[in-house]
Formats: structure tokens, C-alpha cells, sequence
């Protein structure tokens, strides 16, 4: 396995003179290619920062962040916009679909916003991803017309679209029943076995954590043991 | 930037309600703006149809023949000069210029006239006149007054006169009678009143008469040459340039009918103005209520653009999605506005033939194609900061949401 996103020394730092809020303290991590793995902590200790850090979303205020020898922490805008499209997957609590959009616009969403239009590849691609996940028979429901795990579902297919290095899914379960949470979790074990991607899972629920091979808890802006 | 487009559509389609009444707005104001085009336009030709209709355009006279000194620059010259007070300036080579002044391509109708002051009699009774002597045929060349014949005919034949109603009234004459045109040089004749007109213009319908040049010749003495050739436009507005046309062609003195019509201008102009001030506002009306509805929409889906920036939307990309919102709005409203427009305008008649007491609105001047390109530019404009508002969408600040 090799090194697939590397952070050294990261820190994070909110507001400014008084009101300062230091929410990454100098915090070390590394993720190898193919990992599953569990993103603990109580609430504040910095997961979300972490998260939205490493998916390009936020700066550090210092250190280093490198993923596929790529110094994100130097990136302009534009260029980090463009490789989050390409080598980075979000799936959120929420979904976060696009709601005017079928289950399969969806889906095709991050390659057509990059190509400037629907391809037959990415057609194709999306609805293999549908398949994939069990929609195959909701390909062209409107968002809203889908049950939550369905939306989950969707929300997976659509983060590994563009073929993804690294998936990151901030309680992807979070929102789902149990069975629903079992099934996206089953899930995301088989794609990450099957295609190497490599999952990041920020989670409280250890039957989450559970499934994966790897736990990093953060404590106090800082990756423990 | 197809499937922004693919996006922008889905965005307007989803909310039907408010894009339709949005639209509807748009629409709204470019019908007020052609309203107003074709109102203000249609008013202007009215009033000059009304007030210059019937007045020569441009009207070509024999140079000023007062007298100049020839003593060239060098020197002081004291001149006291006296104008000439009853010398008559004559065209005696009318007939030189009069094909080359009917081949110019914005002339309308040419008439040679032959003009004088004179008295009708008819047994005790005299009125004062205007005597204007045409060729024949040609009496309706500058001025209607076929269209405007109340009885009789405008054929004058050898001894015919053709009045206005004023005058006949005045005199207590019908068409047939006979009375004595007295010219201001002495010289009478016996005609027979052909025609009797009624243009509404006091200064006509009381005071002139108009008989054949030769007529005139006799009347007035001139055995040859004309007072005037008075022309007729195509285009009444181009009458400066088409006068300065002619006068640097023929050499003669050529007066457009702009000249001594400048307070008729002036009210022109001022309509016009404020018929763009209410333009205007129409269209920051439009401007103002696309930029609203947009901004509102940039804020209910908030939580979406942030999720097209995550999954690698560029703000570019964002900004174009709203932009193109905001032209398909203006353009849509555009065309309906236009379209109605137009069929709301069609059915008035030109302000040329409008009756008395009509709207005189003119279709031809909606300035249909005006009203589609800048409103669409208005809505463009209008959108560009809601799609600014949208591009600059936090992605980490909704995601949570």
C-alpha cells in the first residue's frame, strides 16, 4: 500500500486576537491507498475540521497537506475545485442531493459539471453505479421521491463517480435506521475491498467504526496514539 | 456551458409560479416600453402630419440678390446696404432644375408655384388672398387639397379658381359662381369657382386661392420664371439634409420646413425625452425585479450551490448558472413582451390615417427589437450580482445543514 494523503503538524485556527479558536493542533496524520478507516472523537474535538481540510473545502492556517504528492496546502482555488472533482468523493449526513435531479443526474453529476455536459459514458458509468448500489429501478426518481437509505445510496454513487482515491463521508449513517445503516456500511466495505478506494469515516457510532479496519480518534485538535 | 444551461432550465422549471409571474413582470415592462415607442412615436407623426403634412419640405428660391460689396478684403469698407423691398426674387431657370431636383431619391413630388397677394371680389365684397399659381394637376402636390375638396373639383382648366371655405363663406359663393381675382399689381380676372376646399388651417381655408401659373402669369405680370419650387419629401425628418442637397446641387436657396417650426421641435424633442424617461424606468423596473427574484433563489438553494462547489463546481460555473437564469428570464419575457405588443398594436391605424380624437399609436415604431436586446441586457446585468451572491456560497458552511 502507499501513501495517499499525508498531514503533518496541521493546524487550524477560527477567528482572530481574542475570539481566536484553535480547533487543529499541530495534528500528524497519514492515509495509504485502499484503508477503511473510522474517524473518532467527541463532538469538537476537530473531526469536521479535519474532514473539510483533507476534502479541500478549508485551508489549514499551517502545515502540511499532501495527497497524491500534491501540496494542497499551497493550492489556488481553482486548482484545488478541480482536484477535489477528480481524485476526492464526499458523502454526507444528509445527503445533500440535488433535488430538481433524478437519482441519475444525480449520480452523473461530478464528471458533467467538469465536461461541460452529459456524456454517454457518464451514462453509463452512472447508471453501473445505480446498479451497483440497488437503485437500478429508481434511476430516474426525482431525489425527493427516494426513501432516506436509497438517498444514501445514491449520495455513495455519486461520491465515486469520478473514480475517487479517497471517499470521505462525514456520518454517513447518522440519518438512516438501522438496517438502511447496516446496508450502506456493507457497502462501502464491498466497494472499498473491491476497487481500493479509500475510505475516511467520521463517526460516533461504534457499530460503524466496527466495520472498519483502521480507528483514529481525535482528541483536542490532535490524532491520539 | 451546456449544462449550465441543462441546470438553469431545471432551476426555472422547478419553480414554475414564480418564473412564470417573473417572466410575466418582464413582459409587463417591455409591453410598457413599446407602448411607450409606439405612443411617442406615433405622436410625433401625428402632430407633424397634422402641422407639416401639408406644408412644402423643402422649398427652393432664387438667391438673395442684395448687394455686396466688390471691393475684396483690402481695406476698410463702410457699406450701408438697403434691402431690397420690391424687387421680386424669381427662378427664371426653374426649368433647368426642376429634373434634376424631381431625380433626387427622397423627393416625393415637386410644384412650381407662382405666389402673390391679391383680392377676391364678388360685387361689393373683397377679402384679401394669398394667390398661388400651380401647373395643372398639381394643386394637390404640397398640400391635400383633393383630399380635402368639400364640393367641386381641383381641375382648374383655363379660367378655374379653387378656394377654401373660409373664403367662401365670407363671400357667400358656391362652386360655378364667378368672381374677380385682383392682383397686387393691378391686373384682374374674371374666373369661375372650380373647387372649394376645407384643410383645416385657417391661414388656407380663409386666405388662399389657387389658379393655373398661367393664370398667375397674367395676374401677376411674369412672363416668365417662377416665385418658387416647392418639393414634397419622402421622409419629412430628412428635410435639412436633402435641402442642403439641393442647395449644393443647383446653387439656389433651399429652406427646409425645420426652419421657423423650431418651437414645434422643441415640443418634439421634449416628448420624446419623456417618453424615454418612462423607457427607463420600465426598464429598471425589469432590472430591479429580476435582480430580487434571482437573489431570493440564490438564497433557497444555498445548500445545493455548496454541494456543486464540494463535488467541484467552479464559481464560474455557479455564476453561469445564475447568468443564464437571468437571460433566458429576459429573453422569454422579451419576446412575449414584444408579441403582445404587437398584436395590442396592430389593430390601431396609423397615426396618417388615425381619425380625430384617436390614439395615435404607431405599430411600426414599437421598437420591438430595441426592447428585446436590452431588456435581455437588463436581466443579464440584474443577475450578475445574485450569480456573484451564489458563486461566493461557503460549501463547509451548508454541508453541516
Amino acid at each position: 500500500m502507499s501513501v495517499l494523503v499525508e498531514v503533518r503538524d496541521l493546524i487550524k485556527t477560527f477567528g482572530e486576537g481574542e475570539a481566536e479558536t484553535r480547533v487543529l493542533r499541530g495534528l500528524d496524520l497519514t492515509l495509504e491507498t485502499g484503508e477503511l478507516s473510522a474517524l473518532l472523537g467527541p463532538s469538537g474535538s476537530g473531526k469536521s475540521t479535519l474532514l473539510t481540510i483533507l476534502g479541500t473545502l478549508l485551508k489549514p492556517s499551517s502545515g502540511l497537506h499532501t495527497m497524491l504528492g500534491v501540496d494542497l496546502a499551497a493550492a489556488r482555488d481553482a486548482e484545488l475545485t478541480e482536484f477535489r472533482n477528480r481524485h476526492i468523493g464526499f458523502v454526507f449526513q444528509f445527503h445533500h442531493l440535488l433535488p430538481d435531479f433524478t437519482a441519475l443526474e444525480n449520480v452523473m453529476f461530478p464528471t458533467a459539471v467538469m465536461a461541460g455536459r452529459e456524456t454517454a459514458s457518464a451514462r453509463t458509468r452512472a447508471a453501473e453505479l445505480l446498479e451497483r448500489v440497488g437503485l437500478a429501478d429508481r434511476m430516474h426518481f426525482l431525489a425527493p421521491k427516494l426513501s432516506g437509505g436509497q438517498k444514501q445510496r445514491v449520495a455513495i454513487a455519486r461520491a465515486l463517480m469520478n473514480r475517487p482515491e479517497l471517499v470521505l463521508a462525514d456520518e454517513p449513517t447518522g440519518n438512516l435506521d438501522r438496517d438502511s445503516a447496516e446496508q450502506v456500511m456493507a457497502l462501502i466495505g464491498e466497494i472499498n475491498s473491491e476497487e481500493e478506494t479509500t475510505f475516511l469515516i467520521s463517526t460516533h457510532d461504534e457499530n460503524i467504526a466496527a466495520h472498519c479496519r483502521r480507528r483514529i480518534l481525535v482528541r483536542d485538535g490532535r490524532v491520539e496514539g | 456551458m451546456r449544462y449550465g444551461l441543462k441546470i438553469a432550465m431545471r432551476y426555472l422549471g422547478a419553480s414554475k409560479a414564480q418564473t412564470s409571474l417573473l417572466i410575466a413582470g418582464v413582459a409587463v415592462g417591455v409591453f410598457v416600453f413599446i407602448f411607450m415607442s409606439a405612443l411617442i412615436g406615433g405622436l410625433a407623426v401625428f402632430l407633424l402630419q397634422r402641422t407639416v403634412g401639408d406644408i412644402a419640405h423643402v422649398t427652393v428660391e432664387a438667391p438673395s440678390r442684395d448687394a455686396v460689396s466688390l471691393m475684396g478684403e483690402q481695406g476698410d469698407v463702410l457699406l450701408v446696404e438697403q434691402r431690397a423691398t420690391n424687387q421680386r426674387t424669381l427662378l427664371r431657370t426653374a426649368d433647368a432644375f426642376l429634373p434634376l431636383i424631381e431625380a433626387l431619391p427622397g423627393v416625393a413630388a415637386t410644384s412650381q408655384q407662382i405666389v402673390g397677394n391679391g383680392f377676391v371680389v364678388r360685387g361689393q365684397a373683397r377679402a384679401p388672398v394669398g394667390i398661388t399659381g400651380v401647373e395643372p394637376g398639381k394643386v394637390s402636390a404640397i398640400a391635400d387639397i383633393d383630399g380635402a375638396l368639400i364640393s367641386g373639383t381641383t381641375e382648374l382648366g383655363n379660367s378655374g379658381v379653387v378656394i377654401g371655405s373660409g373664403l367662401a363663406d365670407d363671400l357667400g359663393i358656391g362652386v360655378g359662381q364667378v368672381v374677380r381675382l385682383q392682383s397686387d399689381r393691378d391686373v384682374e380676372r374674371t374666373l369661375v369657382v372650380a373647387g372649394i376646399f376645407e384643410i383645416g388651417l385657417d391661414a388656407l381655408d380663409s386666405r388662399a386661392a389657387f389658379v393655373t401659373l398661367a393664370t398667375a402669369r397674367t395676374l401677376f405680370d411674369l412672363p416668365q420664371g417662377v416665385s418658387r419650387i416647392e418639393i414634397k419629401l419622402v421622409d419629412l425628418n430628412a428635410a435639412d439634409r436633402e435641402a442642403r442637397r439641393i442647395s449644393a446641387e443647383t446653387g439656389l436657396k433651399a429652406t427646409p420646413w425645420t426652419e421657423g417650426n423650431a418651437q414645434l421641435l422643441d415640443g418634439l424633442r421634449a416628448q420624446a425625452s419623456s417618453g424615454n424617461l418612462i423607457k427607463a424606468f420600465a426598464l429598471i423596473t425589469i432590472v430591479i425585479g429580476v435582480a430580487s427574484a434571482l437573489l431570493l433563489s440564490t438564497y433557497r438553494r444555498r445548500p445545493e450551490i455548496g454541494i456543486m462547489r464540494a463535488m467541484g463546481a467552479s464559481r464560474l460555473f455557479v455564476i453561469g448558472v445564475f447568468v443564464t437564469q437571468g437571460t433566458l428570464i429576459g429573453l422569454l419575457g422579451g419576446l412575449i413582451g414584444a408579441g403582445l405588443g404587437f398584436l395590442a398594436l396592430s389593430p390601431f391605424p396609423v397615426p396618417e390615417l388615425a381619425p380625430p380624437g384617436g390614439l395615435p399609436v404607431d405599430v411600426r415604431q414599437g421598437a420591438y427589437d430595441l426592447a428585446i436586446v436590452l431588456t435581455t441586457l437588463g436581466a443579464i446585468l440584474a443577475s450578475i450580482l445574485p450569480a456573484r451572491a451564489a458563486a461566493r456560497v461557503d460549501p463547509v458552511s451548508v454541508i453541516g445543514q
